[in-house]
């Protein structure tokens, strides 16, 4: 029989307020094996904890059950203060009474015989702990970075510096990412290129860091620490070691109507090609959906030109199976597609784009070397209107639920730059609301503003006309001076909402990373663990976790190549011990728990047994308990109930179905 | 029945085997049992006529751990089961001589006695190789006649096929017995309202005396310790030990063999309180054929079982209210 | 005060997995959003977890309602488990059904993380179910004996 325990907390008057924490605890005294009971103001507090390790020693307790909010918020904080007391700490167990209880009960009589069957099947769940003890698996001292635009290049440089091993996989074949299509960046008008490049090159030139461009994730198995990836490097059909970056192939290209996926289609590139001038690798990749030679079988005029005889046509793609220890996602976003809001006309006019188009054209590489014109005839607009929340903040499944965050400030820059530039050219910014919280962010929309005559509007723009004429007819309403607007622009810049990047959701799936709603991946807590995902080993950086400017995305960047440090700087992990365990007295050997195992951790061995005094050799199940992750699969496929999950076993799961159920 | 006690001595006298699986006469004319031969004197006691309904593919369990190769007699739907074990490692392949048996359906002693016919002392046309669809059944008040086919198993009227899915050889022809449909029965089930479904197995399932025939004789179920019989999914604060189990035994049973069952329907024919215990175990495999695509259990060694399987694709359990 | 008074409390009992729906279940607690008291959940590290006995269980010892929650498909923490308990719970389902047991007593949902308010909008729903068909009667005994 044990000898339990069992803390009530007060979380204050978070629980005590709707629980009557004295009656639980003096319930408690009731259940079997309960030889001690109390109820404090916080037992997670040092007194509290000190309180749990007096009762354990004076008791002699073997068990403890606390009742205090969730055991995702402070198991660890008790099974930590159990063993410094000297009890094993899996002979603690939660019953959750804030999360599941207090917090959504409001009658403290309905809510105290809540707390009180919690704590019973707590009680009875303890009644049939074991003591376990956790394992330990080994670190692979490398960390992968999914994605290469500036939150992954920062990663990886981060860790690098740390002094360990780290591969960039970019899908494109440039690191760089979005921030490499941006002209300037606010609130400082930095020339985006100008502050990239040197973090790309530092990157690409670090003697820690490899860079798979051009490459997907394709398979990931294992776990913290001992992650097998499988990388997908896609053929170039470039010889990456012999190609010197001439560029004449790019020139001589005959086919030079792909669209540019660099300046979002705006403009064209050649069929062999590297997405921007300052690329890394400035080795260029044949895209062979628009290659003449792949397409027809004739060509390969690439192959001639290229004194280095970099071209292949043969290559093939390669998968490249590496280890790790850590993974870091940085995979970005894009911007929605619009096809949902046609009243913007955007299908229908080249001169509404959308603003990363807007970074684009007024960037000196792009399709209008820097020259703000319409795209449609090439003249130079004097109106111009940008309209905010096209896709954020919306409440039909049109758009996205969430603020994007950035566009307030990207278009108070964008109506600064063109002012500045083009001083004799109109800016209305049509805006729902302008954030701007951020270090000098309020005193950059306010230079737009005051300094630069930006008009901004509070209000939606409900259409956009295309004139005859060439004009866009903007409709709108002005929410303040309550009025209808009607008004010719030469040019409509759309706020795009963003989202995250659509392969996210194929490498969350691979990495077993839990992600929301919105496909943003989810963090293992809102507040304090912001840039680690709940699956260990599993980081986040950038917006993949959720929408941010340049400044916040390097922070977090940062904080999650500390994360990641600090795991590869162990030597060991010590492993789950809640993992299943064969009975082989009820093995049948039938290799059905096998069949629905997730890593493989169970084997078949021919064994000599013991049963009651019959010895024969039998096929019995064997579980690696490095391997085994704990899902339970098993313990049910199992038709004899030989497996069973420690620390979720069936009659403890039992135990508390019936105490539940009493 | 001789061309295989004739082969089966063969086999032994040659070394091929060191026993015989089959069965024998039993102590009244209609109940045969299964039976080891391990001499070729002792297969004058074999016997195999149309009451020989009993499948011995579980038999190869502890016939597997034993010396040399057992000769095993398996009708076609025998040899669903016989797979089906070899896939959960039950039996030694190696281990087994099968020699494939022809069946022309099995009879049913209920089904004769159905019919008004008491006081049996012997019956005709039972015999594998007797060329008559009539049944001669003499009875302390006389013979009376009945149509083999009247009186075959229900599993026989909804058989799986002629042939035999794993033998070493074949001896005698099959018939083709299949005049029904299998799933009708539990179709005209599902059609019930919840009222008439819970009466309908209230009082069939009322009649289980837990004798555990079914559990016994189902080659699916061959744990080494059955969950009923183990502690581990005890709690230790119950007072009476065995309510759970006695409640559940039969849906926990069904689930246990669902996706492993083959549908033998074995259950059905040793339950002595004639509960037709095969339409749990033809629910699933009927839910299974529908939700997951058709799924035969022994047809071959390989294949995934549908419980160990899945798709992203898979009907949510909700489905089950929506189908009505 | 006595009990053929009390209006019904049912008994529901709620597997939850512990990545994506127990984690949705405290962020309904933390956003203070309400459901009957008569849900108490069991913790499980995966939907997977979830035995058909320990449902039938519950039953057999006067649950009124069962619901299983995990995380939803394609996400789960171990890549597949909740593929095998979808599985498993609709052929279960489905049987309980077969038997003339209400398929209202039974549901499972997919509940992540980030969802707080799906798992107590499933919870106020399922617990109307349960109260509108009362008490829990049928699955007491399987065996049905009279």
């Amino acid at each position: 029989m044990q000898r339990i325990g069992v803390f009530v907390c007060h979380c204050g008057s978070n629980i005590a307020a709707t629980v009557d924490v004295s009656k639980v605890a003096e319930m408690a005294l009731m259940e079997p094996g309960v030889v001690h009971a109390e109820d404090y103001q916080y037992m997670c507090s040092e007194a509290g904890q000190a309180k749990i390790a007096e009762a354990i020693h004076e008791k002699n307790l073997t068990g403890i059950v606390v009742c205090s909010c969730s055991p995702r918020m402070h198991e660890t904080t008790f099974r930590n203060a159990a063993e410094r007391a000297g009890l094993n700490p899996y002979m603690v167990e939660i019953a959750n009474i804030r999360e599941h209880c207090s917090w959504i009960h409001k009658d403290v009589e309905e809510a105290t015989k809540k707390a009180v069957i919690l704590m019973r099947a707590a009680v009875a769940k303890v009644n049939l702990n074991t003591p376990l003890k956790p394992g330990e698996s080994r670190v692979t001292k490398r960390a992968l970075v999914i994605g290469g635009g500036i939150a992954g290049i920062q990663t990886a440089l981060d860790i690098a510096d740390a002094g360990y091993e780290v591969d960039i996989v970019e899908k494109t074949p440039s690191i760089g990412g979005r921030m490499s299509q941006l002209d300037k960046t606010f609130p400082t008008l930095d020339c985006s290129a100008c502050i990239l490049t040197p973090k790309m090159v530092e990157a690409s030139a670090h003697e820690k860091i490899n860079i798979y461009t051009y490459s997907e994730v394709e398979n990931v198995s294992g776990f913290v620490g001992d992650f097998t990836v499988d990388i997908r490097k896609k053929a170039r059909h470039v010889d990456m070691d012999k190609c010197t970056g001439c560029g004449v192939c790019q020139e001589k290209c005959p086919s030079k109507k792909a669209p540019s996926e660099f300046n979002r289609g705006l403009n064209t590139r050649s069929a062999i090609y590297t997405p921007f001038a300052q690329a890394i690798p400035n080795v260029p990749v044949i895209d062979c959906d628009n290659c003449l030679k792949f397409k027809t079988g004739k060509c390969g005029i690439c192959a001639k030109v290229c004194q280095a005889g970099a071209i292949d046509y043969e290559q093939q793609d390669e998968i490249v199976t590496e280890k790790y220890g850590a993974i870091v996602v940085a995979t970005g976003f894009d911007t929605i597609k619009l096809d949902k809001y046609d009243e913007y006309a955007y299908s229908q006019s080249p001169d509404v784009i959308t603003s990363l188009e807007l970074e684009r054209v007024m960037n000196a590489a792009g399709p209008t070397h820097g020259h703000l014109e319409r795209l449609s005839d090439g003249k130079a607009p004097k109106e111009i209107v940008f309209v905010q929340c096209v896709g954020s903040r919306c409440a039909d499944d049109r758009g996205k639920p969430y603020c994007s965050k950035i566009c307030c400030m990207y278009t108070a820059k964008h109506a600064m730059l063109i002012r500045d530039k083009y001083p004799d050219v109109n800016v209305t910014v049509f805006y729902i609301d302008v954030r701007t919280p951020g270090k000098n962010f309020d005193e950059f929309y306010r230079r737009a503003v005051e300094q630069y005559g930006v008009d901004y509007i509070k209000g939606q723009v409900g259409k956009v006309i295309p004139q005859p004429d060439g004009k866009l007819l903007v409709q709108a309403s002005d929410l303040l001076d309550n009025k209808q607007i009607l008004k010719e622009a030469d040019m409509v810049v759309l706020a795009t909402a963003i989202e995250p990047n659509p392969d996210v959701r194929k490498i969350a799936t691979m990495l077993t990373a839990s992600i929301d709603t919105n496909n943003f991946l989810t963090e293992a807590h809102a507040k304090l663990r912001p840039v680690e995902s709940p699956t260990a080993g599993i980081f986040l950086s950038g917006v993949c976790q959720g929408p941010k400017d340049i400044p916040e995305t390097v922070a977090q960047a940062g904080a999650a190549a500390v994360k990641a440090i600090g795991l590869l700087a162990k030597d060991k992990l010590l492993t789950n011990p809640c993992t299943a365990q064969a009975d082989e007295l009820l093995c049948n050997g039938c290799s059905t728990c096998k069949n629905v195992c997730p890593y493989g951790a169970i084997t078949y061995e021919e064994k000599e047994v013991n049963d009651h005094g019959i010895r024969e050799v039998r096929r019995v199940a064997n579980v690696n308990n490095a391997l085994c992750q704990g899902c339970g699969a098993c313990t049910v496929a199992c038709p004899s109930g030989a497996m069973d999950l420690q620390g979720f076993s069936n009659r403890q799961i039992i135990a508390e179905v019936d105490a539940i159920c009493r | 029945m001789q061309e295989v006690i004739n082969r089966a001595k063969e086999l032994l006298r040659d070394g091929t085997a060191a026993r015989v699986l089959g069965w024998k006469t039993g102590d009244l004319p209609y109940n045969p049992e299964p039976a080891y031969f391990e001499t070729e004197e002792s297969l004058k006691d074999f016997v195999y006529n149309g009451f020989c309904g009993a499948n011995l593919s579980k038999y190869m369990i502890e016939a597997s751990k034993l010396e040399g190769k057992t000769v095993v007699c398996l009708k076609p739907c025998d040899t669903y089961s016989f797979n089906q074990l070899i896939k959960e490692h039950r039996v030694d392949r190696e281990k087994a001589y099968i020699i494939g048996v022809g069946c022309k359906g099995k009879l049913d002693i209920e089904k004769i006695r159905a019919q008004g016919i008491k006081g049996i002392e012997n019956i005709e046309g039972a015999g594998i190789t007797d060329e008559t669809d009539i049944l001669k059944v003499q009875t302390i008040y006389g013979t009376k006649e009945i149509p083999y086919a009247d009186a075959v198993l229900e599993r026989c009227h909804v058989c799986k096929g002629k042939e035999h899915m794993v033998y070493d050889e074949l001896i005698g022809e099959s018939k083709d017995t299949k005049d029904g449909d299998r799933f009708e029965e539990v179709a005209k089930i599902e059609q019930m309202s919840p009222e008439e479904k819970f009466a309908y197995f209230q009082s069939e399932l009322s009649k289980c005396i837990r004798c555990n025939a079914c559990r016994n004789v189902c080659p699916a179920c061959s744990c080494r310790k059955c969950v009923f019989d183990s502690n581990k999914f005890d709690s230790s604060q119950k007072a009476n030990v065995d309510s759970f189990e006695e409640k559940m035994f039969h849906i926990i049973r069904a689930f246990h063999v669902a996706g492993r069952c083959t549908d033998c329907g074995e259950c059905s024919r040793v339950c002595p309180q004639g509960i037709p215990l095969h339409l749990f175990n033809r629910k699933f495999i009927k839910d299974i054929d529908e939700l997951y695509g058709e799924y035969q259990a022994g047809e071959d060694t390989e294949t995934k079982a549908p419980l160990t399987n899945y798709t992203f694709e898979d009907a949510e359990p909700s489905i089950v209210g929506k189908r009505g | 005060m006595s009990i053929e008074n009390k209006e019904f409390k049912p008994k529901i009992v709620a597997f939850c997995c512990n990545w994506c729906s127990y984690a949705g279940a405290d962020l309904a607690g933390s956003s203070r959003l309400s459901y009957p008291a008569d849900v108490k959940i069991i913790r499980v590290p995966c939907s997977c977890r979830v035995n058909p006995m320990f449902i039938l269980r519950a039953f057999e010892k006067g649950a009124d309602g069962v619901i299983m929650c995990g995380c939803h498909p394609g996400d789960c923490h171990y890549s597949t488990g909740n593929y095998y308990a979808r599985r498993r719970m609709t052929l279960l389902f489905s049987m309980l059904d077969y038997i003339g047991v209400e398929n209202g007593r039974t549901r499972v949902e997919w509940v992540s993380a980030a969802e707080g308010v799906k798992f107590s909008d499933t919870m106020n729903g399922f617990v109307e179910k349960i109260v509108s068909l009362g008490e829990n009667v049928r699955l007491g005994d399987l065996r049905c004996r009279k």
